[in-house]
């Protein structure tokens, strides 16, 4: 079973939940579980697990690089491209690839008549395997500053999980390309909230992402303590599973800054993971 | 009257309180135009309250569809696509919209011609005034993409509306990342203010931030959020930030006045006036000022 942990607002505890859940099943409950860290722009599960590296690959795409004395400066290749990447000034003999902007999708190359755009790679980000509490148990995705093409490392990070029974997906925030590029390839969805007028806003904006991509899915509410009713009824009269609260807390907040698992020391939390795990395994979220 | 000074609010790391901050500052700002460009969840109309006088579309993303009665099932679009959005699914080949990027590749390979791309126009731009000034703020359609280049387009509108109000300001508030949003916000701005929050996460985040905005050469000042939180990280980020000689524009506590004007709907500088926040806050932006 492959579960998302998403949010639409960020610093609702995505992470937090994360590894609380990869804790409590791998620790307490044994069972085979693998972790993705899909938050390439900004991964932060390896703060709180400081886990040994096993295996670190390269993600590649292949960007045109153009041969100006085989050119013709027919502009096919300009006018095929849908990330506007290719410059050129035929008066001046020039041309040139903007390799921030290329999305390496190979049309310029396909549509060239004069052999004259050959691909070279461009590394955009790295995936690290990691042991954990088992071997390549912990997967983080990592796209390198400056790229925008933060979607292909999360896809590629998603293709090399293992085939553990449970794969947890520590989601980027937002709604928008690379959510759903992680959301889509699961099976289950967890949105995180808080009580606030912004956790409700943006959750009720993921509940209709996670609802047209048409994925089953439940809540927890983070920061618990603040009677913001609005959400409670929004979670009631959309029928939506509240599947836990985690109640707000100053040492929570502290031990997290210091990067510690929440569950590690705090015994009725774990009680309140299990809960959420049996609500979600047994199909009682569904 | 010259061009704007336009100041862009980031932070990395989502939830370390970019919004509230904004709005504190357009609330304190005169003669101001602002901007929403987190527009996969946008939140700053709620602080802001905006009457919206305009809408308009704008381009989302594309998607490529296979007509199956013309598609003779050759594989060739299925070999080319690097996205690998063609799959083969019950006997025909179709389109993960997900996994589509748009590019187009496969409608110009397909010799049965049995190809086509559809450009959506889900996205939404909104032109409104609230009390402290105009605002332009966008919407992402639900499940929809192209956040860069809508981004792209508020802040062109929004420097537009600036000039023709004679306006001295655009403050923006920007999306968490480092990815294409953060980048299309973070182009040819003035300022970047960074607001992060003592914790390992936090200064991760920030330092991948203050490397993506190195590479625009666009000045950055940092506010650390929640200072109380966990002092030593604290110190610890306003050293390492001195010795990358990155100003640090003020520091504020962890206080739930933000929550309560939140949940009044309105900004910390209206809710609490005479609070140390909105104290704190008022000195940062004279700081700017200077």
């Amino acid at each position: 079973m492959k579960i998302a942990i998403t949010s639409g607002k960020g610093g609702t505890g995505k992470t937090t939940v994360s590894t609380a859940l990869f804790y409590v099943l791998s620790k307490h409950l044994k069972y085979n579980v693998q972790l993705l860290d899909c938050d390439a722009e900004e991964p932060n599960c390896q703060i709180f697990l400081k886990s040994q590296k096993s295996k670190v690959s390269p993600v590649h795409i292949a960007i045109p690089s153009i041969d100006t004395d085989k050119c013709t400066f027919c502009g096919k290749c300009k006018d095929i491209c849908a990330f506007n990447a290719i410059i050129m000034l035929p008066s001046a003999r020039f041309i040139e690839v903007v390799e921030d902007m290329c999305h390496g999708c190979g049309a310029c190359s396909y549509v060239c008549n004069d052999n004259a755009i050959t691909g070279k790679n461009k590394e955009i980000g790295f995936i690290t395997h990691h042991n954990y509490y088992a071997r390549e148990d912990f997967i983080e995705g990592r796209m390198h500053v400056g790229s925008a093409l933060q979607t292909r490392v999360i896809r590629e990070t998603i293709q090399q999980s293992g085939n553990q029974d449970i794969i947890l997906f520590d989601s980027p925030p937002g709604t928008s390309c690379p959510v759903i590029a992680t959301v889509s390839q699961a099976d289950y969805v967890i949105m995180v909230t808080e009580p606030t007028p912004f956790g409700l806003h943006d959750l009720k904006l993921m509940t209709e992402t996670v609802k047209q991509i048409g994925k089953k899915y439940g809540i927890i509410i983070n920061k618990a303590g603040l009677d913001y009713y609005p959400l409670y009824d929004y979670i009631l009269r959309e029928k939506i599973n509240l599947l836990g609260e985690i109640p707000f807390k100053k040492e929570y907040a502290r031990a997290y800054s210091q990067g510690e698992i929440l569950t590690e020391n705090d015994k009725s939390l774990r009680n309140t993971f299990m809960v959420i795990i049996n609500k979600i395994l047994n199909g009682k979220a569904i | 009257m010259g061009k704007p000074f336009e100041i862009v609010i980031l932070s990395g790391k989502g939830g370390t309180g970019k919004t509230s901050i904004t709005a504190a500052f357009a609330s304190i700002a005169e003669n101001a135009v602002f901007a929403d460009c987190d527009v996969d969840a946008a939140d700053l109309h709620l602080l802001l309250t905006p009457e919206i006088y305009h809408s308009e579309k704008f381009p989302s993303g594309t998607k490529a569809e296979i007509n199956q009665e013309l598609c003779t099932g050759c594989c060739i679009c299925y070999d080319l696509c690097r996205f690998h959005a063609i799959q083969f699914y019950k006997e025909n080949f179709k389109v993960d919209e997900y996994a589509c990027e748009g590019c187009g590749l496969c409608v110009e390979a397909c010799p049965a011609n049995a190809i086509s791309i559809t450009q959506f126009a889900n996205n939404n731009i909104y032109f409104a005034n609230c009390r402290f000034g105009p605002m332009i703020y966008g919407k992402l359609g639900i499940a929809e993409e192209n956040s860069g280049k809508l981004v792209a387009k508020i802040r062109q509108y929004t420097k537009d509306k600036s000039i023709e109000k004679n306006a001295v300001f655009i403050i923006a508030d920007g999306p968490p990342g480092i990815g294409c949003p953060v980048i299309s916000s973070v182009t040819g701005a003035d300022l970047v203010i960074a607001v992060t929050e003592p914790t390992l996460s936090g200064w991760h985040d920030l330092q991948r931030l203050i490397e993506m905005i190195g590479r625009f050469r666009t000045p950055v000042n940092v506010i650390i959020n929640k200072c109380d939180l966990n002092e030593n990280m604290s110190r610890t980020i306003e050293n390492n930030l001195t010795d990358l000689g990155i100003p640090v524009l003020g520091k504020l506590p962890y206080d739930d006045t933000i929550v309560h004007a939140m949940l009044e709907g309105k900004t910390i500088n209206e809710f609490k006036p005479e609070g140390f926040i909105a104290k704190e806050l008022s000195k940062m932006w004279k700081k700017i000022l200077n």
